[in-house]
């Protein structure tokens, strides 16, 4: 028995210990925002936020997560959900697989930093692959809701 | 015009997924002329379904594939502008593959480009129905009412909203005579729309193919053979079995189909990790078969020995030997391209549940009704026995117009006798794919004193799409050629000729297909020539292009070399060509005419301690009438991200008939970091709307080769770029 904290909510599961989260997330707790693209921590798909830091779900077994809170694009937090905002306003996504993990690498981008340059952002971002190719559109947006937060 | 009707009394509405009760209008946008209202109930078979409720939602049926194109929200907005609807109003449900929504395939760029008319006239015709409703119940004339924004409004001011009408509207008779709103008109066709679907998406609640869930579902992985068409000899299962959340391994036939499974060992598990785990420690012996013998740079070599010979005519005009012995200058370059490989980020995967006389899969696919024909011929059944439902797809990019990933799912279901996903691996879809076409190339030109180009040899060996669908093709198909032979260039001799290149992986379409090889080839040839005639490769190019006409081609569009040269111009315009740009940058250009779609990139490229950078991409494109700004803008700045990656790393490598490559870390992407700006600027257009999906991305990369020619002197004939250790 594993216990997990996901977006504030407790589960405790019956899984090997060495399965990874993102597994668990998605084929035992049913959560399925969070998506598999690679399974070998290379594209971003599967980020989610591990007491506030992003982190590949794909390549980290459930053992080594026990106890610490995870937020997934299901979840909530004030920069996530401004990000969502300006995410709709400038129409980021395409097909939209990708944008859980890109949602996911920007809101951890601004719980630490509140005004982030595109260096900044190239860097926090660089790890999330979109195939359709919305990186501009991202990069945009990461900006617009840094404009929102000033505004509220 | 296409045949309307009010479905609204008739129960089979039901079988397209809307509930009964509103003001529900069909359509069939094949043309029959039977007025015969009973004869009608037996053939009326329509495609394009629309329901206004008395609460005032408006649910349209989408019956083209979402996956990142944009099409649900374009398709949508087309009726919402006719009929007056408040877009805050409307939704869209996905239809199931079915024969009754006409052609769903999503590839071709094509979906509005059918849908336009029939969109239009569906949206106009639940206008005037409304109209007539209102006017019935306020005993004026309907000359005197108009509708805006879902109101039914009276000259008097009176006025009454949509659902209120819904009763009195779905007992009047369709008019046969409608009337389509002045263009200058439009509220949301030609303006910029958010997707439908932008909120699901951010919240996660959007259900690609790999989210569905049903009661009881297994989760299966399938070991293929690395070799194409190879088969397993025998395999060891008891090491996949000890893992926990096994529960069965079981071997699947091979359906020989151009879109059948390739056939291999399935490992059934209660949750995907313990498939793919299962799937690593299966022991299978195989017997690869014949494409073993695949190298493909052995293969490179062949096909380019083939285009240096004399090939197969298959255009001729002028005389091309006499204008290369009779010419100022000439030269000749030769380029080689790679497999390439699609990649979208949602791999392929399906749900299927096959029972005692049913079987219904969920699935992300471009061609449900292929996917479900298949089906049908698979487990010999009858077409109303299968549902196939279209979830949104990750990506497509032409991938998921090709469901053998679906035959799978529904093999094993059929086996174990259980609802199952099938999830490939990631490794999986790099190394089981339909490859984009590899290919060699050689082109041969000749310029007079003036700098003007009098002869063109082009010269291709590609193994041909036409391969998946039959054997023993061995050179390209027509449709592989015109971009080649139908180049908008006025040369007075010119000569084709195709070379002998049989295929040895399942050959398929990848977004924007053979327009990337030839667009590549003619673009960066034309720069080519330009420094031959020491011209400005502008100048140059608006003058091959030549005088304004309508080139004679076999389609239904012509193509207009002065919208041609005008996307190439705007282009121009945009990056300010000519002007002093920063120590080390330079522009390169590139043009295309593909999916009767007009599109010029000019690309400002530096190199950067070795490495290419490429800071603007200004593109032009005229797609003729604009449904949604938005969506067209979003396709062009993808496309050149998807140009670019193809034009940096893309490159599939085959030894002794196995893919090479892996994952992302082998079949790299571009990223962030390496993200350009792109600018979009879209010709205003009321001539038919044409593709968007896919001619963004044959100009990206001749259009980087030629700015680095600027830059290094180099030309470099040869992708990915990677090869050159450029990036
Ligand atoms: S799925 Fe985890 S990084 Fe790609
Ligand atoms: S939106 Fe499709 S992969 Fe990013």
């Amino acid at each position: 028995m594993v216990t997990l904290y996901i977006n504030g909510k407790k589960h405790t599961i019956d899984a090997d210990p060495e399965m990874p989260l993102l597994w668990a997330i998605r084929d035992i707790i049913g959560l399925t925002g969070t998506k598999y693209g690679c399974g070998k921590g290379l594209c971003g798909s599967c980020k989610v936020l591990l007491d506030g830091s992003p982190v590949q779900s794909c390549i980290l077994p459930i053992s080594s997560v026990e106890g610490k809170q995870i937020t997934t694009i299901e979840g909530s937090s004030k920069n996530l959900d401004l990000l969502k905002e300006a995410w709709v306003e400038l129409n980021v996504p395409q097909c939209g697989f990708c944008q859980p993990g890109q949602l996911i690498a920007a809101a951890a981008l601004l719980d630490t930093n509140d005004t982030p340059t595109d260096e900044d952002i190239n860097e926090a971002m660089v790890g999330n692959i979109c195939r359709c190719g919305t990186y501009q559109r991202i990069k945009n947006a990461i900006h617009k809701t840094v404009e929102l937060k000033k505004q509220r | 015009m296409s045949t309307i009707k009010n479905l609204s009394r008739r129960s089979f509405v039901k079988s397209v997924g809307l509930a009964s009760g509103g003001l529900i209008l069909a359509c069939n946008t094949s043309i029959f002329s039977d007025n015969n209202e009973e004869k009608n109930n037996v053939y009326f078979n329509p495609n394009l379904f629309v329901q206004l409720n008395s609460d005032g939602n408006l649910i349209l049926i989408a019956s083209r594939s979402e996956m990142g194109n944009g099409v649900r929200t374009s398709l949508t907005s087309i009726i919402a502008d006719e009929m007056e609807a408040d877009w805050n109003k409307v939704t869209v449900k996905q239809a199931t593959g079915d024969t009754k929504y006409g052609d769903q395939n999503t590839d071709g760029s094509r979906s509005v480009r059918y849908l336009y008319d029939t969109m239009r006239e569906m949206g106009a015709t639940a206008k005037a129905m409304l109209i007539l409703a209102a006017a019935k119940k306020w005993q004026v004339s309907p000359e005197e009412c108009s509708a805006k924004n879902h109101f039914i409004i009276h000259s008097s001011g009176k006025k009454i909203a949509f659902g209120d009408l819904v009763t009195i509207a779905k007992t009047i008779k369709v008019p046969t005579e409608i009337k389509l709103k002045p263009t200058q008109n439009f509220n949301y066709i030609g303006k910029y729309l958010r997707s439908v679907d932008a909120e699901d998406y951010v919240n996660g609640t959007a259900i690609f193919g790999l989210d569905k869930r049903i009661d009881n579902m297994k989760f299966v992985a399938i070991a293929r053979c690395p070799v194409t068409f190879g088969a397993v000899k025998s395999f060891d299962k008891s090491a996949a079995l000890k893992i926990t959340g096994v529960e069965d391994v079981i071997e699947i036939p091979r359906i020989e189909k151009p879109f059948g499974s390739l056939g291999g060992v399935a490992v059934i598990a209660t949750n995907t990790w313990a498939a793919f785990k299962g799937k690593e420690a299966l022991k299978i012996t195989w017997n690869y078969g014949e494409n073993k013998a695949y190298n493909s740079d052995e293969y490179m070599k062949q096909i380019t020995q083939n285009v240096h010979k004399q090939g197969k005519v298959v255009k001729d005009h002028g005389n091309v030997n006499n204008a290369f012995k009779n010419a100022y200058k000439t030269t000749e370059s030769t380029f080689q391209l790679p497999h390439l490989v699609h990649a979208p980020m949602e791999v392929p995967n399906a749900v299927a549940w096959v029972q005692e006389d049913s079987c219904e899969v969920w699935a992300p696919t471009q061609a449900p009704q292929t996917t479900r024909k298949d089906i049908v011929s698979y487990l010999q059944t009858t077409e109303d026995k299968v549902t196939v439902n279209v979830t949104f797809l990750g990506g497509g990019f032409g991938r998921k117009s090709k469901p053998d990933y679906v035959l799978e799912a529904v093999i094993v279901s059929q086996k174990i006798k259980a609802p199952v996903q099938v999830v490939w691996t990631r490794e999986d879809d790099i190394k089981h794919s339909y490859y984009h076409t590899t290919s060699a190339q050689y082109l041969k030109g000749a310029i007079d004193e003036k700098g003007n180009v009098v002869g063109w040899l082009h010269r291709f060996a590609l193994p041909s799409i036409v391969s998946t669908f039959q054997s023993g093709v061995d050179y390209a198909a027509g449709f592989e050629i015109s971009s080649a032979s139908n180049i908008p260039f006025d040369i007075d001799n010119m000569k084709v000729e195709v070379g002998k290149a049989p295929a040895h992986v399942r050959i398929g379409w990848l977004r924007s297909v053979i327009n990337i090889p030839h667009g590549f080839s003619v673009n960066v040839f034309a720069d080519e020539l330009a420094y031959l005639a020491k011209k400005d490769p502008l100048e140059f190019r608006l003058n091959l292009i030549g005088k304004d006409r309508i080139e004679d081609t076999k389609n239904p569009i012509k193509y207009n070399t002065a919208r041609l040269k005008n996307v190439l111009r705007i282009a121009a315009k945009n990056a300010q060509w000519g002007k002093e740009l920063p120590e080390g940058h330079a522009y390169g250009l590139a043009v295309q005419h593909s999916f009767y779609t007009y599109v010029a990139s000019i690309v400002e490229v530096s190199l950067e301690n070795e490495k290419v950078k490429v800071h603007n991409i200004y593109t032009a494109i005229d797609c003729g009438t604009v449904i949604n700004k938005n969506t067209v803008i979003a396709q062009m700045e993808g496309a050149a991200v998807f140009g670019m990656s193809l034009a940096y790393y893309g490159k599939i490598t085959a030894k002794n008939g196995a893919i090479e490559q892996n994952n992302y870390h082998d079949y790299k992407m571009i990223r962030m970091n390496n993200a350009p700006k792109v600018h979009v600027e879209i010709v205003d257009s009321t001539e038919n709307p044409t593709g968007v999906g896919e001619p963004g991305v044959p100009v990206i990369a001749p259009a980087i080769v030629n700015a680095l020619f600027k830059i290094t002197g180099k030309r470099y004939y040869n992708l990915p770029l990677s090869e050159y250790n450029l990036v």
